[in-house]
């Protein structure tokens, strides 16, 4: 933690730098992390108590100064919006944060062991998802995703798949973030290729199918181009899987998260 | 023989003497030229009016006074298009948006680039002739990226608005500051980003910073001297016409900017000067009121500055709608209109004589208005306004449309502009306001319900307000669109890509994948009689023609 600011906050606990800082996470926070600090399908829950890249108010400071680099966080005032907020305002942001915080650590709701047991095993999660360089390439890498999207979220991807596709974790404000759109395409010879997209633009495509396999398509020498929302994950119901097994592969994604 | 001879030294003699008289005649004829191309080299305020009789130049903006970004040029056409092929790339080393219109005249290109770099190019292979860079204090306010979007050409300057809102007069054959003129001050929030606009001896320029509450303005300096010969508030100060749009104090930080380039009428010497949102951006509470002149296109007399019409496309704007789309001078029906594409989602047609509405007709996807006043104007609804909690209204802040720049084609007499289907969650976030520092009141962000967000290019004919053709986009662009004699209409990607249609159809004919996405508007020229389109995308700029 070499060269943190060791700065206290001069506005903690003030009500009114609170309400203040409100507004300035709204502004300028909210698009990732939601309009109560939740946090939502770009950023993570911040009324958590416990914060992956920030122990104190200091790091916070530097944190929200500087953004985290290879994450979708930028640093204060580079997304193009603004010259970003002063000193001043990032500490009322702070204050707030600190004053929407569940003080309270909720006690884990799930069995990590028996969570990693599932992601590896029966529930099939790994078979598209990598997590620490282990698993399938279909789906996104989820050794991040405990750290950066609520338990809600998470529950909400694996309940119902296709109600938000995935986008990449970096570039929140990327116009065309991969998003893990079901691709069915016929080429020329009548092959049929159905994959998530990895990349697209007008002119071509490029696919990976359920087999891994990246797939380079011109769009005008196919026989058929389809695109869906649809996503490729199977709809996890609670006959599949549990509310409680559920519960588990959460909780030990939640343990990658944080440290 | 020595007559002979005699008379071949005459001959050899008299040949002398025609090649002497011939030598001279060319020495003449080569001073005469080299004076004639100094004359040249001027931009007359003549040429730029009549800039339709040298189609290889791009001397304005928008290519011409009307604001069409219309080349007569047609080597490239339907039939070769997809054939072109790129001929020189200049990087310029900035990082960020290229917002830049580049300018050609006489062979030679004059661009800007991120952070105030203006340059001077070889149109034909790209190589630099001259580069300038602004020494920007370490505060500016820029709003959006430290951009710019081109500069003016008259006499033997080229003209800067800068980030830190001095204007600025460099010499056009070796980049030289000429003069310097600060116009506002950029602590509160001021800054330049427009291609200013020459009309006669005035150079037209336009504030930037309806995020920073600063009191809109449209300057006009002398060429010569940079001295202000006018200037025109866009908020109304007390006493003026206008004023009482405004709740108590909140005109002194009203916004209304004027950040894009307008027309110029010489027929009527008016110039057309559309505007930006009132400030805050995103809250109307402490700013009751019609808030004038913001969101409105300006009829001003080019001589002094002074008022003749305007009209106001959105009322008390909170959803930072600014109006400030080129507006395009046409000529249909025996009326002489003006036709905006606004940002708040209508195609709006107007009697430039008067200002009087035509018509009104959505072109994208619009939530906030249902209902016409009296004029035909479209009205918010009572549910568009920006809640504590967030709602969704459509389009989204961003706009249908926004700065890039569109075209009308004479050929299909269609009006073509780069459109979004996007809808955003508005919430209100009230903030005081502190000179200098961003001042939205609001919170907006894309309604994750409208997934996914969708871009066009879409043809609208203006006499009816008929969307005639479209074209979708893999995903929004923020390309601007030109139109040439070839048949042909350009315009780029968000992924990358330079693309040339049909103008009749929108069938992509041609395209090139050039590494960054584009934000910037194409145009075309010639050079020895050959014809190249140029863009810029990434930090670079692209120039392409046949093989």
């Amino acid at each position: 933690m070499a060269g943190v600011c060791q700065g206290q906050n001069p506005l903690a606990h003030d009500p009114k730098a609170a309400k203040a800082g409100e507004y300035e996470f709204r502004i300028n926070c909210a698009l990732c992390h939601g309009l109560g600090a939740k946090g939502g399908g770009r950023g993570p829950d911040l009324t958590r108590a416990v914060k992956k890249h920030t122990h104190n108010d200091a790091e916070m400071f530097q944190v929200i100064s500087n953004g985290i680099p290879g994450t979708a966080m930028p640093a204060n005032g580079t997304n193009g919006q603004g010259v970003g907020m002063t000193d001043r305002e990032i500490w009322q942001i702070i204050t707030y944060i600190r004053s929407q915080e569940v003080k309270a650590p909720a006690k884990p709701v799930g069995n990590a062991a028996h969570g990693k047991e599932l992601f590896y095993g029966d529930a099939n999660c790994s078979l598209c998802h990598m997590v620490q360089g282990k698993g399938g390439r279909l789906g996104p890498d989820l050794s991040g995703v405990g750290g950066s999207r609520t338990s809600e979220a998470i529950i909400d991807s694996v309940r119902n798949p296709s109600r938000r596709l995935a986008w990449g974790l970096t570039e929140a404000t990327k116009e065309f973030p991969q998003e893990y759109e079901t691709v069915t395409a016929v080429t020329a010879d009548g092959k049929q290729i159905k994959g998530v997209t990895l990349n697209e633009d007008s002119f071509t495509v490029q696919v990976m199918d359920s087999s891994e396999r990246i797939h380079l398509l011109e769009k005008d020498q196919l026989k058929s181009f389809q695109k869906s929302r649809e996503s490729m994950m199977p709809k996890y119901t609670a006959e599949i899987l549990s509310d409680k097994d559920l519960n588990d592969i959460v909780a030990f994604l939640a343990s990658l998260g944080a440290k | 023989m020595n007559r002979g001879g005699r008379k071949i030294l005459n001959r050899r003699e008299r040949r002398a003497k025609r090649r002497r008289s011939l030598r001279i005649a060319l020495l003449g004829l080569i001073v005469l030229f080299s004076i004639l191309g100094r004359g040249l080299a001027q931009v007359t305020p003549d040429r730029l009016a009549n800039s339709a009789k040298e189609p290889q130049n791009w001397m304005t903006y928008s290519g011409d006074y009307s604001g069409k970004r219309y080349s007569a040029l047609d080597q490239i056409s339907v039939i070769n298009a997809n054939g072109l092929v790129p001929k020189w790339v200049y990087q310029t080393a900035a990082t960020g948006k290229l917002e830049t219109t580049p300018l050609v005249v006489d062979g030679i290109m004059y661009a800007t680039a991120q952070d105030d770099r203006a340059f001077a190019l070889d149109a034909r292979t790209g190589r630099p002739i001259w580069m300038y860079q602004r020494q920007l204090p370490g505060d500016i306010r820029p709003c959006c990226g430290r951009v710019n979007r081109g500069m003016a050409i008259l006499g033997d300057k080229v003209f800067l608005g800068t980030l830190d809102a001095h204007v600025i007069a460099l010499d056009a054959k070796t980049g030289n500051v000429v003069w310097d003129i600060p116009a506002a001050d950029y602590r509160t929030g001021n800054s330049f980003t427009v291609a200013p606009l020459a009309v006669k001896n005035l150079i037209v320029i336009g504030i930037s910073g309806g995020e920073y509450g600063v009191r809109g303005f449209i300057d006009a300096y002398d060429a010569d001297t940079g001295a202000r010969k006018w200037r025109f508030y866009t908020v109304p100060g007390p006493g003026e016409a206008g004023h009482d749009t405004w709740e108590g104090n909140s005109w002194k930080v009203g916004g209304a900017p004027a950040w894009n380039t307008g027309t110029y009428d010489p027929a009527t010497n008016q110039i057309f000067w559309p505007t930006g949102n009132p400030a805050p951006s995103n809250r109307g509470a402490g700013r009751a009121g019609d808030n004038l002149y913001s969101n409105s296109l300006l009829a001003l007399d080019a001589d002094t500055g002074k008022l003749n019409w305007y009209f106001q496309f959105t009322k008390h704007d909170e959803h930072d709608w600014d109006a400030t789309q080129v507006p395009i001078m046409v000529d249909a029906g025996g009326k002489k209109l003006i036709a905006q594409a606004d940002r708040n989602g209508f195609f709006y047609v107007l009697d430039r004589t008067t200002g009087k509405l035509i018509s009104a007709t959505a072109y994208g996807k619009t939530t906030w208005s249902d209902s016409k006043d009296a004029e035909g104007r479209p009205v918010a609804n009572k549910q568009a306004s920006p809640t504590l909690e967030g709602h969704t209204v459509c389009p989204g802040a961003l706009g249908t449309t926004n700065f890039m720049a569109p075209t009308y084609d004479p050929q299909t007499n269609l009006f073509y502009v780069t459109a979004r289907d996007q809808c955003d969650i508005f919430s209100t976030a009230p903030q005081p306001y502190e000179p200098g520092h961003a001042f939205y009141g609001s919170a907006y962000f894309p309604s994750e319900e409208a997934r996914p967000y969708l871009g066009f290019l879409k043809a609208i004919d203006p006499t009816t307000g008929e969307i005639k053709q479209s074209f979708q986009h893999a995903s929004p662009t923020w390309s601007g669109v030109l139109s040439t004699a070839g048949g042909l209409v350009f315009s780029g990607d968000a992924e990358g890509n330079f693309i040339a249609f049909d103008a009749k159809s929108l069938k992509p004919l041609w395209h090139f994948q050039m590494g960054g996405a584009v934000y910037a508007a194409p145009i075309a020229f010639a050079v020895d009689g050959k014809e190249y389109v140029a863009i810029a995308a990434g930090s670079a700029i692209y120039a392409f023609g046949l093989p």
